[in-house]
């Protein structure tokens, strides 16, 4: 936009904008979109989380500076939420990565019928999470749940537990469901990776003698890390934002047993109507999110030796 | 001796080849099983439904699950709203966005860097931190319920998107021709619309795909957006859906409408596989 003020061309017949003038008015509108609708309410929301904002008894608006940030600290469901994300982050993402792994290599050999089972693979992706989490709830369910009833007949287990309903196997469920939600994306991400290889480094590191287990860790997985970086940010991010699956599924419970931050957030602005308690919460998870995507990235920064 | 070693190679090979089978046939089943779980539910009759334990197929098929969705609740609504948000999102958020795409790929501007920057930053910002100052914003403003109200926010939040797709297109597309209709007097406007447009044609499907399935399926704002039944999306008319009480869900009822809600997008996966997957794959790469 800092172009609007460019000199004009010296010649010109009638009306004529220079070149970074129509710039700026064909980025406009993306741009008022992005400031008004994404930049705006984030300041917005760092504003609100420092006002104690009371709807129940309208007793009105207060700044009260850092005192909604004093609370979290010692509030036992924040730090509840906040253990509860970070352990769905942590298990759900390394599996979906090591069997989107899975997915990728298989996939990536040539066989009849690949393109329809390369389709199917991202089939999960494609679908909507608080859907499928609906699903996943009636696969779960305690009395005629499929689940419980598979592991029965498979001697697995006497009787079927109420999934949903114990908070161990309640972030069981909720970890299962999402591995098979969006392990679909990382299977895609890392299957363009193997793509992009060119066969000639496989051909040369079969002519050197190395064997396959040596061309995957020596070749495949140096190459492929980009993809990867790439494929576990994004998940990351997503997980640890977790809102539509927790919601649908188990409502963040039972006793508050897989409540994360995203639906910490939700319960604390329309439940208890604090808003800005609600938006310090949502503060902790944008810099948490931001954080953990610079970590991530910076992996990559790093050089790639062959 | 030899041939000892030779038939060994042999069958290890075929072992192999079947483990591959076996890991192919795990792949399918494991991605199809909760979707097809809920395709059976629904054909099946109510009793057969609420089993002790599970009847894993029907013993008869019938679609009254299917009709009640639509005369027992408003599903028909939830689909319209649904196409309707999911529409105007993709309309607009590829109009934008590929003007946006054009001038950061073709013209010469200042303050290009951060334009790009932050646009596409928003793509890492979570949806929770956007949540309560919009909630503030359409209460003030008194757009519960009004679906353009969650066209914005979509719009906003897959622009990131768009515009990266479209940007690198459009730095694919060679300037020559642009410069040829330039020589003939077109203005930018016009070549956007003649001639660069037309050559994006795959792009912009690839992109419009993406925005629609991400739209349709989006359910934090839509939730907190829109409080009235009518209004509401599929995603959160499915999850809103109840019994006379709390532990009363119906189940059949949901399988139904679950089966509808995702069949066009199996179907999309399935026709327009290789687009998703360039679009999916450009967005990530470089995000």
């Amino acid at each position: 936009m800092g172009n609007a003020g460019a000199a004009p061309a010296p010649e010109r017949r009638g009306f004529r904008l220079t070149e970074g003038q129509r710039g700026a008015i064909f980025v406009a509108p993306a741009l008022l979109f992005i400031l008004l609708v994404a930049f705006y309410p984030i300041i917005r929301n760092f504003w609100l989380s420092f006002l104690n904002i009371d709807l129940v008894s309208m007793g009105g608006t207060k700044y009260i500076g850092f005192k909604n940030y004093f609370k979290l600290i010692r509030d036992l469901r924040f730090i509840q939420s906040f253990e509860n994300t970070i352990i769905f982050t942590a298990i759900s993402v390394p599996i979906e990565f090591l069997l989107g792994l899975v997915f990728a290599l298989t996939l990536n050999e040539s066989f009849p019928g690949r393109r329809l089972v390369r389709a199917v693979a991202i089939i999960p992706w494609a679908l909507p999470t608080a859907v499928m989490a609906m699903a996943w709830r009636w696969i779960f369910n305690d009395m005629y749940g499929v689940f419980g009833d598979i592991l029965v007949k498979l001697g697995a287990i006497e009787r079927s537990p109420a999934w949903l309903g114990e908070p161990g196997l309640a972030m069981f469920a909720a970890i299962f469901a999402d591995v098979w939600k969006t392990t679909p994306f990382i299977f895609i991400i890392l299957l363009a990776g193997l793509q992009s290889i060119p066969h000639e480094i496989y051909e040369a590191a079969s002519i050197d003698g190395a064997t396959s287990f040596r061309r995957f860790t020596r070749v495949t997985l140096p190459l492929l890390r980009p993809s990867i970086v790439s494929a576990l940010m994004f998940r990351s991010i997503q997980a640890f934002a977790v809102f539509d699956l927790m919601w649908v599924l188990t409502g963040g419970g039972p006793g508050g047993s897989t409540q994360t931050i995203s639906l910490l957030v939700y319960s604390t602005v329309f439940r208890y109507l604090d808003l800005g308690y609600g938006a310090a919460l949502a503060v902790v998870a944008f810099v948490c999110v931001l954080a953990l995507a610079g970590v991530i990235s910076w992996f990559n920064k790093e050089k790639v030796e062959y | 001796m030899r041939h000892d070693s030779r038939s060994k190679n042999f069958i290890l090979r075929a072992l192999g080849r079947i483990g591959f089978y076996v890991l192919v046939i795990f792949i399918v089943c494991f991605c199809l099983a909760p979707f097809i779980w809920q395709v059976i539910t629904s054909l099946k009759p109510s009793e057969e439904v609420f089993a002790i334990p599970p009847r894993y197929l029907p013993s008869k098929l019938t679609i009254s699950s299917y009709v009640k969705i639509f005369t027992a609740r408003p599903f028909g609504r939830y689909i319209v709203n649904s196409i309707l948000v999911a529409s105007m999102t993709t309309l607009v958020c590829g109009a934008v966005g590929s003007l946006a795409a054009y001038a950061l790929a073709r013209f010469r501007m200042r303050a290009k860097g951060i334009i790009m920057g932050s646009v596409l930053g928003v793509a890492l910002f979570p949806a929770i931190i956007f949540l309560v100052p919009l909630y503030e914003i359409v209460r003030s403003l008194g757009l519960t319920n009004n679906l353009i109200t969650l066209v914005v926010p979509y719009v906003t939040l897959n622009l990131p998107f768009a515009t990266w797709v479209m940007t690198s297109f459009f730095g694919q597309v060679p300037e020559d021709i642009e410069d040829a209709a330039k020589v003939d007097g077109m203005g930018s406007l016009g070549i956007l619309a003649k001639i660069v447009l037309p050559l994006a044609a795959p792009a912009m499907a690839t992109m419009s795909i993406l925005v629609f399935i991400f739209a349709w399926n989006e359910f934090l704002f839509a939730l907190t957006f829109m409080t009235q039944d009518l209004s509401r999306t599929v995603p959160v008319g499915i999850a809103m859906l109840s019994g006379v009480t709390v532990y009363e869900v119906p189940w059949d009822q949901i399988s139904a409408a679950t089966v509808l809600t995702t069949l066009p997008l199996v179907a999309a996966v399935l026709i327009f596989q290789e687009r998703i997957v360039q679009g999916l794959t450009a967005g990530a790469l470089k995000g």
